[in-house]
């Protein structure tokens, strides 16, 4: 179970990590994750919480540190109904749940909600209602349940 | 997903007949496919994987020694250090040492350090070729399209993977062809369009890839195609193309580059290829655009934003600061001086870029207006090096992005247009028509 931390369409790379910071080691950058809209968000955003956003999520730079620092403030998943293609590819590299659905309407800052990627089912405790997002390919899902892509290579070269 | 011999995907079974589009037929060369359609999910082959000393060998390094591998061939891979360059503190400087340090340990020859901008020094260098299907750990690694290669930007993970066993996977994209008719107004330039399209077809074109053609195309030069391809990034597309012609071969031949005239056959849309739509503009119409903070799709044409008051004008980053782009300013310049309480920074886009502007003489003209040499690199635009912005400030930039926060302070405002629109800005002191002063 985690919150959901809201936000508007075209959430960009440089908002998530921003440029004049990059050479900041990763935990450091995630201190200033989405401070340019929101001031608070990487002080209050707890491991487990839920990034729900609007179109576009991640437009940008394709700097890893814009999934790399929401991951590391411990984002359950991001969803949107659209992510920028770069961001999208990145997050699941990493093992962040990037899931497309549109939960603009439906859920509200601080709702509680509690997800299983391998259905895709999304429950939102504090109205009481299940909804479905999209599900990822298997083929995606089997690098995140990995750990990321270099988890999964792991493999590829210890048995080559 | 399958991850032995074959790679990380399994093709999925392409279409029929018809003809196919130049981007199709480049993935289903990279793939080993005798053809692939949209929606196609396939593992392919990559010709050439850039990186800059932000996103790759830092980046890399960690990861290739956790998986205990190589790079899959040396010679495919090309290292550019153009973010942290020159080093401005030790923490740089450490960034630039590391990525040299790499170069030296993993034995790439085709290390560029500190000569310029990835997107403008690899086909100064002759390396992008029609047919081509290039990887690069940069946004706008599009950029390159305009050499009818097939090249998108990835993540370090992504280029780790890449670098390191040679392929990756991709959804084969839809095309969406753009034909522009008649040609550009004195004055008006290929990030007008770009700005105009940000605008009309929107930011979000995922799935699909740009291809520009047309009379107006037809007869821009390389550096104008590049402005046109770079920005694909900013309409959110997976890339850009640009068919070669034979301005293109001359281009690749006289960079160091060998290229065969059958690449004009081969790498071409068929007559019957099925683009996923196509939209078509009239050159001729089009007024110098200007984007608004905080978004390249916030443009207009320069008219709405007249008298807007700015501190700083900047020239610069890959889609702003090429020899073309000097060019444009200094004919803005000519004979001009920098308006009282404004600073116009240039940095140009690369060593050789300001050693063809010094020869041609836009160096002297920007110069004797009064601007401001910078390093060349990435710059300011991406919130780096010099010409950051404090608080309350107002910018206009050549630049491609004005997202919040990008070039320094969030609460800076930056404005984006053509150098032709940011040379008339920095004269004015305000945003003007750029018709007016040529």
């Amino acid at each position: 179970m985690g919150r959901a931390f809201v936000f508007g369409d075209d959430v960009d790379t440089d908002v998530l990590a921003p440029g004049h910071l990059m050479k900041l080691a990763p935990e450091e950058l995630a201190k200033h994750c989405l401070e340019a809209i929101d001031p608070s968000f990487a002080k209050s955003v707890r491991p487990g919480d839920f990034v729900v956003a609007g179109r576009n999520f991640g437009l940008g730079s394709s700097r890893e540190q814009a999934a790399v620092s929401l991951k590391l403030l411990g984002v359950r998943a991001v969803l949107a109904p659209s992510f920028a293609r770069i961001f999208f590819r990145n997050a699941i590299n990493l093992g962040l749940p990037a899931l497309v659905f549109d939960g603009r309407g439906v859920i509200a800052a601080g709702d509680e909600l509690e997800l299983d990627l391998a259905s895709g089912r999304l429950v939102n405790a504090t109205r009481g209602v299940t909804h479905q997002v999209r599900m990822l390919p298997a083929d995606l899902l089997a690098i995140i349940d990995a750990g990321g892509l270099i988890e999964m290579l792991k493999r590829r070269f210890a048995t080559a | 997903l399958d991850v032995g011999e074959k790679g990380l995907v399994p093709a999925i079974m392409p279409g029929e007949s018809g003809g196919q589009t130049l981007v199709e037929k480049i993935i289903a060369r990279a793939a080993g496919l005798a053809r692939v359609g949209p929606g196609d999910l396939v593992t392919v082959r990559v010709d050439l994987a850039m990186a800059h000393d932000s996103s790759g060998p830092r980046r890399w390094r960690p990861r290739l020694e956790a998986l205990g591998a190589r790079l899959w061939d040396p010679d495919k891979v090309v290292i550019v250090s153009d973010h942290y360059v020159p080093a401005v503190d030790a923490a740089s400087a450490a960034i630039l040492k590391e990525t040299r340090d790499f170069a030296r340990d993993y034995g790439v020859r085709r290390f560029f350090d500190m000569r310029g901008i990835s997107h403008v020094v690899m086909p100064e260098n002759g390396l992008l070729k029609p047919g081509m299907l290039v990887a690069g750990g940069d946004s706008h690694s599009p950029n390159g399209g305009a050499f009818g290669c097939f090249i998108q930007g990835f993540g370090a993970t992504d280029m780790t993977a890449i670098v390191a066993t040679g392929e990756t996977w991709l959804e084969t994209p839809g095309v969406l062809r753009i034909e522009w008719s008649g040609a550009l107004g004195s004055g008006v330039s290929a990030k007008d369009v770009m700005l105009f399209l940000c605008r009309e077809i929107g930011m979000e074109n995922h799935g699909l890839v740009i291809d520009y053609a047309g009379a107006m195309i037809d007869a821009l030069s390389l550096d104008e195609r590049m402005t046109l391809c770079n920005m694909a990034a900013e309409l959110g597309a997976d890339t850009a193309i640009i068919a070669p012609d034979r301005k293109t071969l001359d281009h690749i031949r006289t960079h160091g580059g060998e290229i065969d005239d059958d690449a004009l056959l081969r790498w071409r849309s068929d007559d019957d290829a099925e683009f996923a739509g196509v939209h078509s503009f009239d050159a001729g119409a089009l007024a110098p655009q200007i984007a608004a903070p905080h978004s390249p799709g916030a443009s207009a044409s320069v008219e709405t934003f007249r008298s807007t008051r700015i501190d700083q004008a900047y020239i610069g980053a890959c889609v702003g600061a090429k020899l073309d782009d000097l060019e444009m300013a200094a004919r803005v310049l000519k004979g001009r001086k920098v308006a009282k309480g404004v600073r116009l920074l240039v940095a140009p886009a690369s060593a050789r870029t300001t050693e063809l502007a010094a020869k041609s003489g836009a160096l002297t003209t920007l110069m004797e207006a009064g601007a401001i040499l910078l390093p060349h690199g990435c710059g300011a635009c991406a919130g780096m090096g010099h010409g950051l912005l404090a608080e309350g400030e107002t910018c206009i930039s050549t630049t491609n992005r004005n997202f919040k926060g990008r070039m320094g302070h969030a609460g800076a405002f930056v404005y984006l247009g053509s150098p032709f629109s940011v040379a008339a800005a920095a004269v004015a002191g305000a945003i003007v028509d750029p018709r007016e002063m040529l």
